[in-house]
């Protein structure tokens, strides 16, 4: 369970208050058991039949003046069953919500944007079979280069294409990763760490090529989420030499941790597992945003089993407010890891439910 | 002395005096101002009203797609939404729901037991949107439903306005019934509407939602286009015209706002209309009462230029002393405007304004440079008005002026026989005039020419009357006949007043009169049957299928059925929609359900188009004619008619067609109706088939089923309603008229106080003088009411041929309220004769040995 869940859970909620009261007949969403078999291109593409999907792109760029920046693109996908019965072509079957921001340490702090619209007409879909998912003019597809991502925002527009290095990484059980003790909470889960990144990047009409380096998650679920988690910490590192590391933990509402777990592949391409015991976060420094008064622990020690890394962040604030569509505040941003004083490796952090319980109106 | 201590001396010595003489002059002007700034407010009102619905709704729209409301297919929506320079397109649905409340409970299901005739319907207008794509065109709109998404998309949930929610008798959470079809579907309130954002009734919904409850699968009514910056707004419009099918039109919201606002401009301006005889008369007893009370203080003003006070001094401490009264007045005509304004929006959102006003009370800003820009108004319309009787009296030699008895020679000189003249030419021609920019602006006109030339003609009229009155053997008469045969031009002044407004009245209550009979036949001649139905009235998802239509005509007791299709259908961008009417309808039968006034002779065309009956208001707004072919996009294609008559229709200003139910269905393939009307057979009652009805449909209470005799009941009943406020508009302008005779009465009584004590001191009882007056009251105001019929007659052929045509674009014919005229000339005359006697009795009070020593 992780990142973007934030906005989802309000989605979630939204689906089951609904249900309840209109009292309809709708097909409930799929559920998620073991023993499925993760197929490709198929299971790049959308899920429909289950409540919640992401496909999210996390990265960092480098301009032709050495600048680090870090991107992130996220599109969301929420079943909405108590919609099947309409059957209206505007009906909300299927609401997708895309997000883009960008850290650049000169600003201090993210350039974001965000849109969100009923699937339908053409005009935003996920696709079946690969991925394909838009929202307008923003987009995420897949082709033979790798993925493409064209998302013209408000502040920037970024021109990518991240191309696989490597095989998707299955997360948990050959793809089945729990996510609490309930025999439902689980997702199917994959990555794609170490995406070769070239394209361009825009700011204020000055057009930069950029390269880099980016992860790439696609996850869906039915009921992931428990009601009494509070939020979750999740990172996701490219290490040097071709390793990455995956790691999460969920937090009560009442503090402690109520399950966590993550994936460590080797450059070599051994990959390990870890159960929740194995996984540990320790934060070392925080940050208060002067926006919403919410602390965040922004620097952390965070241990996987042997592997223990320390995570800076490229800056402090990297805030995302996007109450707009989604009603949840939370932090995301580019990390450094590093290991015995020097840096190893580079990813995205993602910290949720520190202000208020991710349980939304 | 300098100007403004003489003005101020003037000013104390009146007030000292009597107070009333200044009072009354304020009075008129309060009056005038209070109902004209009342007018106005009343129409910025319904104006501001429209421009922030419109604006809300459209919010920041750069162009409006817009299509008849049965819609247009959804599929344009993504057409749109992907032209080039679009940057956001959202899809509207618009409907108008008839809405009925639930009976005495608000929860979950329960079925509907209720009488139907006692739940009244609403008629909710519906808009339902994408809020994902509409808060991008109007961010305003979400922070409304924020935080409350997952309601918004409930298949039967809907967010009202708070007067909707009034209206329908329900609060958040409650349930209410619309019509759909011919069955009811529930609703439930999910939340409401902020009240100042969205004053009128008004309902918001998901889209997919509205699509399913009101079965317009597939079927969207409005787009509207945000244009991506730096695209040409004119070019992405051009882009979107070319994917439009006919009968859908894209255009800026400017003239969205237009369109609507135009719908109500004519009666908005006849209001206007009122306003401006309020303030004509007002202005006319300033004049008055300026006049005389100039005339009174001759001889004080005589001996001030005696004094030194040159004689432009003089005139402008006069002007300004008029001046000062205005103000003044108009002050307290502001204060009381902004009260009679609140009240008559109240009045005419409670339907006095027949809907054209609702959901504009309540919302008015307080605009205080309008309120001084009134105040001034009102001074300097004083000011004029006292400027020709302080030049009379300043031209005066001091010596001339401190004599008696000089009154009559001051206006001796007004025979302004030929400039009355000359402006009733130029009224007649003025009527003659087409209309400028839809409004019958020359009609006014003429009528403001033909009213200031009748005024004008009065004194010379007055003169010749009195000439040759015949000798009389009773005294108080021969002394009142031989003192206005001194003085017409005085007493003219003061019927001035009285002339307009009644003059104005009586053509008025022409016009009313002969519209109401018109009115009448018309409705006569489109109820033939005994027993009309209507579905869900005026809404648009209220319908009768095939299934349904046939089984009430096999009915026991319905010896004949019709039903007919009624919907809006947008002709041009921007006029309102025009009615279409789908009616069993052919060349034998138009005669005998529309009140046709022109048609084609049968043969004259070749038959071979469908024809179709157009009302008056198609020929001004159109330029169609009988004879001409038209076009009209039904379903997918234009289809081509033949005018085969003109007809007259009061229920609808904005034009209507009728056109063959078969060539409809042929068009269309829609075989459902909306309306329908029974002929009963001689054995049956209307309560048998109506309970036949209603059993056959189970409808509940969206079925309207109404006898002939009670629509038309129901009819006058609006009609009478719609018109309340011109008379009791009208009542007022008769007032002040009434204010300038007990004015003019009272100031001439007061003036003659000398002549009054000479007249008792030769012998005349007190009695006789009073009848004097009375005779003199009398006489003056049967002149000035004989003229005053004479010239509303005149008026009235203008009202009714050119301003009620004009605005309102149908014809009446010209019928004369004989009985009514001879009870208001009655009542007037008898008002007048009071007045004068009052103030006579009052002028008597003073004993009269001062009196005759006023006189020095």
């Amino acid at each position: 369970m992780r990142r973007g869940a934030g906005r989802t859970v309000a989605l979630l909620a939204l689906t089951s208050v609904a249900l309840a009261a209109a009292g309809l007949a709708a097909v409930a969403p799929a559920p998620v058991l073991p023993g499925y078999r993760l197929s490709f291109p198929r299971d790049y593409g959308s899920h429909p039949a289950f409540r919640t999907e992401w496909w999210y792109a996390t990265g960092w760029l480098r301009t032709g003046q050495g600048e680090a920046i870090g991107f992130q693109i996220t599109f969301f996908r929420s079943r909405q069953p108590e919609a099947d019965a309409n059957p209206s072509a505007f009906a909300p079957r299927q609401i997708l919500i895309a997000h883009a921001a960008i850290s650049d340490h000169a600003r201090g702090h993210l350039l974001k944007d965000e849109r969100i619209a009923r699937a339908g007409f053409g005009l935003a879909e996920a696709r079946e079979g690969d991925t394909a998912v838009w929202i307008d003019d923003w987009r995420l597809g897949r082709d033979g280069a790798g993925y493409r991502v064209h998302v013209p925002a408000r502040d920037f527009t970024l021109e990518l294409v991240l191309a696989p290095t490597q095989p998707p990484l299955l997360n948990g059980a050959a793809g089945f990763s729990r996510k609490g003790a309930a025999a439902l909470a689980a997702s199917y889960y994959y990555s794609v760490p170490h995406l070769a990144v070239r394209g361009e990047l825009v700011r204020e009409g000055r057009r930069s090529a950029v390269s880099g380096e980016a992860w790439l998650d696609h996850e869906w679920s039915s009921e992931a989420l428990e009601p009494l988690a509070a939020g979750w910490d999740w990172v996701g590192i490219n290490l040097d030499g071709g390793g990455a590391l995956m790691a999460f933990r969920i937090r009560g509402r009442q503090g402690g941790v109520r399950w966590a777990g993550g994936t460590l592949r080797a450059s070599d391409g051994t990959t390990r597992h870890f159960a929740p015991g194995e996984v540990e976060f320790m934060p070392r420094r925080r940050w208060r945003s002067p926006r919403t008064a919410i602390e965040y622990p922004v620097e952390w020690v965070v241990r996987a089993g042997d592997t223990v890394l320390v995570l800076e962040p490229l800056m402090d604030d990297q805030e995302s407010d996007t109450r707009r569509t989604t009603g949840a505040i939370y932090w995301e941003g580019a990390v450094r890891a590093r290991a015995g004083g020097r840096e190893v490796g580079r990813g995205y952090l993602e910290l949720t439910g520190y202000g208020e319980p991710l349980v939304l109106r | 002395m300098n100007q403004a201590r003489l003005w101020w001396t003037l000013w104390r010595a009146q007030w000292r005096d009597r107070p009333v003489r200044l009072l009354m002059p304020m009075l008129a002007i309060a009056l005038g101002v209070a109902l004209a700034s009342a007018v106005y407010l009343v129409n910025r009102g319904a104006l501001d009203e429209f421009e922030r619905a419109a604006r809300r709704l459209a919010g920041e729209a750069d162009l409006v797609v817009r299509g008849a409301p049965a819609g247009f297919p959804e599929s344009l929506y993504p057409a749109i939404a992907r032209t080039p320079g679009v940057a956001v397109a959202s899809p509207v649905l618009e409907v108008m729901v008839p809405g009925f409340r639930l009976f005495g409970y608000s929860g979950a299901q329960r079925p509907i037991t209720e009488q139907p005739k006692t739940r009244h319907q609403v008629l909710l207008p519906v808009v339902a949107v994408d809020p994902f794509r509409a808060t991008q065109v109007q961010p305003a709109l979400l922070g409304e439903i924020a935080g409350n998404l997952r309601a918004f998309f409930r298949p039967d949930g809907i967010f009202l306005s708070v007067r909707a929610a009034g209206a329908l008798g329900v609060g958040t959470g409650d349930q209410f019934d619309v019509l759909v079809g011919s069955s009811m579907r529930r609703l439930e309130v999910m939340g409401l509407l902020g009240e100042s954002a969205y004053p009128r009734a008004l309902g918001i919904m998901d889209i997919a939602a509205a699509q399913w409850m009101f079965d317009r699968s597939g079927i969207v009514n409005r787009i509207d286009v945000r244009v991506a910056e730096g695209a040409d707004c004119d070019d992405v419009r051009a882009a979107i015209g070319r994917l439009l099918p006919s009968g859908v039109t894209v255009a800026a919201p400017a003239i969205d706002n237009e369109r609507v606002a135009s719908a109500t401009r004519a009666y908005r301006v006849n209001l206007d209309m009122l306003a401006l005889v309020a303030v004509l008369t007002g202005a006319f007893l300033v004049l008055a009462t300026q006049a005389l009370s100039i005339l009174r203080r001759r001889t004080a003003f005589g001996l001030l230029r005696a004094l030194g006070v040159t004689r432009g001094a003089l005139r402008r401490a006069l002007v300004l002393e008029g001046a000062a009264l205005g103000i003044m007045g108009a002050a307290l005509g502001v204060a009381l405007g902004q009260r009679i304004g609140a009240w008559m929006l109240t009045a005419l959102a409670g339907d006095l304004g027949a809907g054209q006003f609702a959901g504009v009370a309540g919302h008015l800003a307080p605009r205080p440079l309008e309120w001084v820009a009134f105040v001034v108004a009102g001074g300097l319309a004083a000011a004029l008005a006292s400027w020709w009787p302080a030049r009379e009296a300043a031209a005066r030699s001091p010596a001339a002026a401190l004599k008696a008895g000089d009154a009559g020679i001051v206006l001796a000189r007004v025979r302004p026989w030929r400039a009355g003249f000359a402006l009733i030419l130029l009224g007649a021609v003025l009527a003659v005039l087409p209309a400028l920019h839809g409004l019958p602006l020359f009609g006014y006109g003429s009528i403001a020419a033909l009213l200031l030339g009748g005024v004008l003609l009065v004194p010379g009229i007055a003169d010749r009357v009195l000439g040759r009155m015949p000798t009389v053997r009773h005294t108080p008469t021969t002394l009142a006949i031989a003192q206005l045969r001194g003085s017409t031009a005085q007493a003219s002044i003061g019927l001035a007043a009285i002339i307009v407004s009644f003059s104005l009245m009586v053509s008025m209550a022409i016009m009313v009169h002969s519209f109401r009979e018109s009115f009448a036949d018309w409705l006569d001649t489109i109820l033939p049957a005994d027993l009309q139905l209507r579905m869900g009235q005026g809404g648009d998802t209220g319908s009768l299928d095939a299934a349904a239509q046939a089984r009430l005509a096999r009915l026991d007791g319905v010896t004949r059925a019709e039903f007919r299709r009624t919907f809006a259908l947008p002709l041009r961008r921007d006029a309102t929609a025009v009615q279409i009417i789908a009616a069993p309808i052919d060349a034998s039968t138009a005669a005998s359900r529309l009140a046709i006034i022109e048609s084609v002779a049968a043969g004259a065309q070749p038959a071979r188009l469908p024809p179709a009956w157009i009302s008056e208001a198609m020929v001004d707004l159109y330029g169609w004619s009988a004879g001409s072919t038209i076009s009209l996009p039904l379903g997918r294609d234009q289809v081509a008619f033949r005018v085969a008559g003109i007809y007259r229709d009061y229920g609808r200003s904005t034009g209507s067609v009728v056109i063959p139910r078969s060539a409809y269905r042929a068009a269309t393939g829609d075989a459902s109706a909306n309306d329908g009307a029974f002929w009963l057979a001689r054995t049956a009652t209307p309560a048998q088939v109506e309970a036949a009805i209603r059993a056959a449909l189970d409808a509940g209470p969206a079925l309207q089923l109404r006898t002939t005799t009670e629509v038309r009941q129901l009819s006058f009943a609006n009609f009478d309603r719609a018109f309340a406020i011109t008379y009791a508009l009208e009542a007022i302008a008769v007032l002040i008229g009434l204010l300038g005779v007990s004015v003019t009465a009272a100031s001439t009584a007061l003036a003659r106080r000398s002549e009054f004590g000479m007249l008792r001191h030769i012998g005349l009882l007190r009695r006789q003088v009073v009848a004097m007056l009375a005779g003199e009251g009398l006489l003056t105001s049967a002149i000035g009411i004989g003229c005053a019929l004479v010239l509303g007659m005149a008026l009235s052929l203008v009202l009714v041929y050119v301003v009620n045509r004009q605005s309102f674009l149908w014809s009446i014919d010209l019928a004369i309220p004989w009985w009514q005229l001879g009870v208001l000339a009655f009542a007037l005359l008898a008002a007048a004769a009071v007045t004068a006697t009052v103030s006579g009795r009052a002028a008597l009070s003073g004993d009269a040995l001062r009196a005759v020593r006023e006189d020095w």
